[in-house]
């Protein structure tokens, strides 16, 4: 069904509609209207159009409006072969240096690198002089001036995929060069090659028809569209029909096979491409009690997709608050919810989204800016490589306080220094590749600090980092919090790192909070069935090595998977009919530790 | 008998000395665990075992077939192959692919009427343990698990650990156990060696390195893994 998507767009459709015009014509024209299209009429030499002969006729008198038509099967199929010839060519140029031994594969990635520096067009001039005029010389020649661009491709499409494991492990597993390629590398790489053989099957037809045209594609007694067009030009200021007429076929076909290749490329990239744009929505107002107070918060995809299901927290100044939760548990996209950095086509509605009393979307950037601090976990992506790290950061400062180019510059060696970065004016003048993992996730957090910020949300901030480097940033957040009575938002999925340094814990599964307990209390008194269970099953130093850990079955749900029940129900072994049917909400215990399950504190402490 | 045994490797790239003179024994049916910060050498020194990459100098020897199992299950399986057909892949000539398929699912604890499968079907769990499998269909005697816990999600991890200990005891395999994570390293070593910069500092029985640290390096890692015990507050 998927690569039918390609008919759902208007051009797609119109085009394929097109496409099976032209195809119905090649095969039945000649068979319809080849007699009409060859008979010979003396009496009607070189006449204009009519009723009669719609296009005319030409200097034997052959209706040139049936010859347009009966033209189709040639000029198509002339096309198809040379791309053909084009396409297995350059497949096979392209795919060889993956087999070959390396100095092979380099002298054939050499040839096709100097090919392509060619325009197509002139090599198939160059190979239609070597293979002489003619049909089979003009089929030759385009069909070699296309394989080189598709070599290119071939290789590029091969080299990515190359790198993937899969490739590795099959080498591993004693898999041949051949085999690998047919197996695993072209099977990955066909869609986009596919395409890009109907967008040349559209320019060979009008190469093709320029070859005719010439007088080096196709001979006479033979025609295609080309060698009409040729023909009808030499009277084009008596009768233009003639010449029109085939100018139009060539026109629609080459029309017809681009933008269906376009199209088909269009849908490749949608499904390749994740959810981009930007339409944050927060809603809503109510009581404003605490730094960042969130009631009811829901991000929606279209199609009904909740990944986030009525979340609520409130975070204080200068508390340090753990979001615990595994993928697809909703922690992240809540952080970015709150940062309104939620792309479309995601909506976020909340009854209440307030950041320092204020409606969050009644707040300036200007003041979200300065005033919140986003922390993402990948600092690699998160710097610009072709800026220089003081450039990035000081640009905060130009933007959000209007600080001179040069004053901006002073605050962010400062700040560089505020996370310890060792010669913070050397460091400014450097790139972000110039900078270690932990050194450039120290100057992401700098970044955060170049405003004032009031709370800093920290989204994984160390599951790219070593032990060692994840223990420093863990405590540079401490001390940032300390220092500057900021709040911290640390989102991880690991308990361990939660447990180690936040007041609270938030625990998320399948877009909700189950549980929410002080970290004093998390190994003690957690009660949430799938709370203990994480607890649990994830090893950390003080683990029996000899006991089997303990494992949680199934996995967590996907965000459209989630019907009604507890969605950890169909993993919990307390579960039950009501668990299954109801969703239970998230009820206050005691002040502080608030759980959502229907179980009562005897049997939850049969399983902890 | 099946040890694995690196003597003096050295890789390098271009000027990049990625491995640096590594000299390690994984001796038959035990389990070494291999620790160090990204970058230290961990993977590549994996890659030279199964034939990946070749050492500058110095050469790998190993009783038996070598296997490796890899960190993402979600690029470590052609998308485009049926699970069933990427296990047997790795199977040796003259096998009877379907029935042997079917034993290795059920090894891993997966349903055998899932061979068919697109990994697109599976979660990132089931996905490793195809993996597991594919890397058991080739009857190695020794087998490199490189982080193969990292790209799970934390409440599918403990099954897949405790699924390499049973298979690693029940068929008394030899493994280099490559982590990040202390934790699970500690979990299923008997053997802990610690890489820094290209280079092993300490190697010795799990009990011994992590209760007596030697090298001041695997001093500073033990500090710095997070235990529940502990907070980290400002310094």
């Amino acid at each position: 069904m998927r690569r039918l998507t390609v008919l759902r767009s208007p051009v797609g459709a119109a085009s394929a509609v097109l496409l099976v015009v032209l195809v119905l014509l090649a095969v039945f024209a000649p068979l319809l209207w080849g007699d009409r299209a060859a008979a010979i009429d003396t009496d009607a030499i070189g006449q204009g159009p009519s009723a009669e002969h719609l296009l005319g006729t030409d200097q034997l008198g052959r209706d040139i409006f049936y010859r347009v038509l009966v033209a189709t099967r040639l000029t198509i199929g002339l096309a198809l072969l040379a791309t053909l010839i084009g396409v297995v060519t350059g497949l096979v140029l392209g795919s060889v240096p993956a087999v070959l031994p390396r100095w092979a594969a380099r002298v054939v990635t050499s040839a096709v690198n100097i090919a392509v520096a060619f325009p197509g067009l002139l090599l198939a001039l160059f190979f239609a002089v070597i293979f002489g005029t003619g049909t089979t010389g003009a089929v030759l020649a385009i069909g070699f001036a296309i394989a080189p661009s598709f070599a290119r491709l071939t290789q590029t499409l091969t080299a990515s995929v190359s790198g993937r494991d899969f490739i590795a492990a099959a080498r591993v597993c004693g898999v041949g060069g051949f085999r690998i390629l047919t197996r695993h590398v072209l099977p990955n790489i066909a869609e986009p090659l596919v395409v890009n053989a109907t967008l040349a099957a559209g320019s060979a037809l009008t190469a093709f028809a320029g070859l005719s045209f010439l007088g080096i594609g196709v001979q006479a007694p033979s025609y295609d569209w080309g060698r009409l067009l040729g023909e009808g030009l030499n009277r084009i200021y008596v009768t233009p029909a003639p010449a029109l007429g085939a100018a139009v076929a060539v026109v629609v076909a080459g029309l017809a096979f681009n933008l269906f290749g376009e199209a088909a490329a269009a849908g490749h990239r949608q499904r390749t491409r994740a959810v981009t744009g930007e339409t944050p929505h927060p809603a809503g107002e109510g009581p404003h009690d605490g730094l960042l107070t969130v009631r009811n918060l829901r991000v929606t995809f279209p199609g009904g997709v909740e990944p986030v299901r009525g979340v609520s927290f409130t975070v204080h100044d200068g508390e340090m608050i753990g979001v615990v939760g595994e993928s697809g548990s909703g922690k992240s996209l809540t952080a970015l919810a709150v940062s309104r950095l939620v792309e479309h086509p995601g909506t976020v509605t909340a009854d209440t989204l307030a950041f320092n009393g204020k409606p969050l979307h009644e707040t300036k950037d200007q003041e979200l800016g300065t005033r919140l601090a986003m922390v993402f976990q990948d600092p690699t992506t998160s710097f610009n490589p072709t800026q220089r790290i003081g450039r990035q950061l000081a640009e905060v400062s130009e933007v959000h306080q209007g600080m001179s180019r040069k004053a901006a510059l002073r605050k962010a060696a400062d700040r560089l220094g505020a996370v310890r970065i060792p010669e913070p004016e050397h460091r400014t003048g450097q790139y972000p590749h110039e900078f270690s993992g932990g050194m450039r996730q120290r100057a992401m957090i700098a970044m955060g600090l170049m405003g004032e910020p009031q709370l800093v949300i920290a989204d994984e901030p160390t599951t790219a980092l070593d032990v060692t480097v994840q223990q420093e940033v863990l405590r540079l957040l401490a001390q940032i919090r300390h220092d500057r009575s900021a709040a911290v938002l640390l989102i991880s999925h690991d308990i361990t790192v939660v447990a180690q340094t936040c007041d609270r814990v938030l625990v998320m599964y399948a877009g909700r909070i189950v549980e929410e307990l002080p970290t004093d209390e998390l190994f003690e008194a957690a009660r949430h069935p799938y709370t203990t269970a994480l607890l649990k099953a994830v090893p950390d130093m003080d683990t029996d090595r000899d006991a089997p850990l303990a494992v949680i079955p199934g996995r967590p749900p996907e965000p459209g998977e989630i019907g009604p029940g507890c969605p950890f129900a169909p993993r919990c072994p307390l579960a039950d009919e009501q668990c299954r049917t109801e969703e239970p909400d998230l009820t206050t215990l005691r002040d502080g530790h608030r759980v959502a399950c229907w179980k009562s504190e005897s049997e939850l402490a049969g399983v902890r | 008998m099946s040890e694995l045994v690196f003597t003096g490797v050295t890789v390098r790239f271009g000027h990049r000395t990625a491995v640096d003179d590594v000299s390690l024994t994984v001796p038959s049916g035990q389990v070494v665990g291999l620790v160090g910060e990204s970058g230290s050498g961990k993977s590549t020194l994996a890659a030279t075992a199964v034939g990946l990459r070749k050492p500058t100098s110095g050469h790998v020897r190993a009783d038996g077939k070598v296997q490796m199992v890899f960190q993402d299950p979600y690029s470590s399986l052609d998308p485009r192959m049926s699970i069933g057909n990427s296990i047997a892949e790795a199977m040796p000539r003259g096998t009877n692919r379907k029935a042997e398929v079917a034993r290795l699912l059920e090894l891993v604890n997966l349903d055998p009427g899932r061979a068919a499968d697109l990994p697109a079907r599976l979660s990132g769990g089931q996905r490793q343990r195809v993996a597991l499998a594919r890397a058991l269909a080739g009857r190695p005697k020794v087998v490199i698990a490189d982080e193969i816990t990292s790209a799970l999600d934390v409440s599918v991890q403990g099954a897949v650990l405790n699924l390499v200990r049973d298979l690693q005891r029940q068929l008394g395999l030899s493994m280099l156990f490559i982590s990040h994570n202390l934790a699970v390293v500690r979990y299923v070593s008997d053997r802990i060696a610690v890489m820094k910069d290209g280079r092993i500092v300490e190697e010795g029985p799990a009990a011994r390195v992590l209760d007596h640290p030697g090298h001041e390096y695997t001093r500073a890692l033990l500090a710095a893994a997070p235990r529940r015990t502990t907070r980290l507050e400002a310094s």
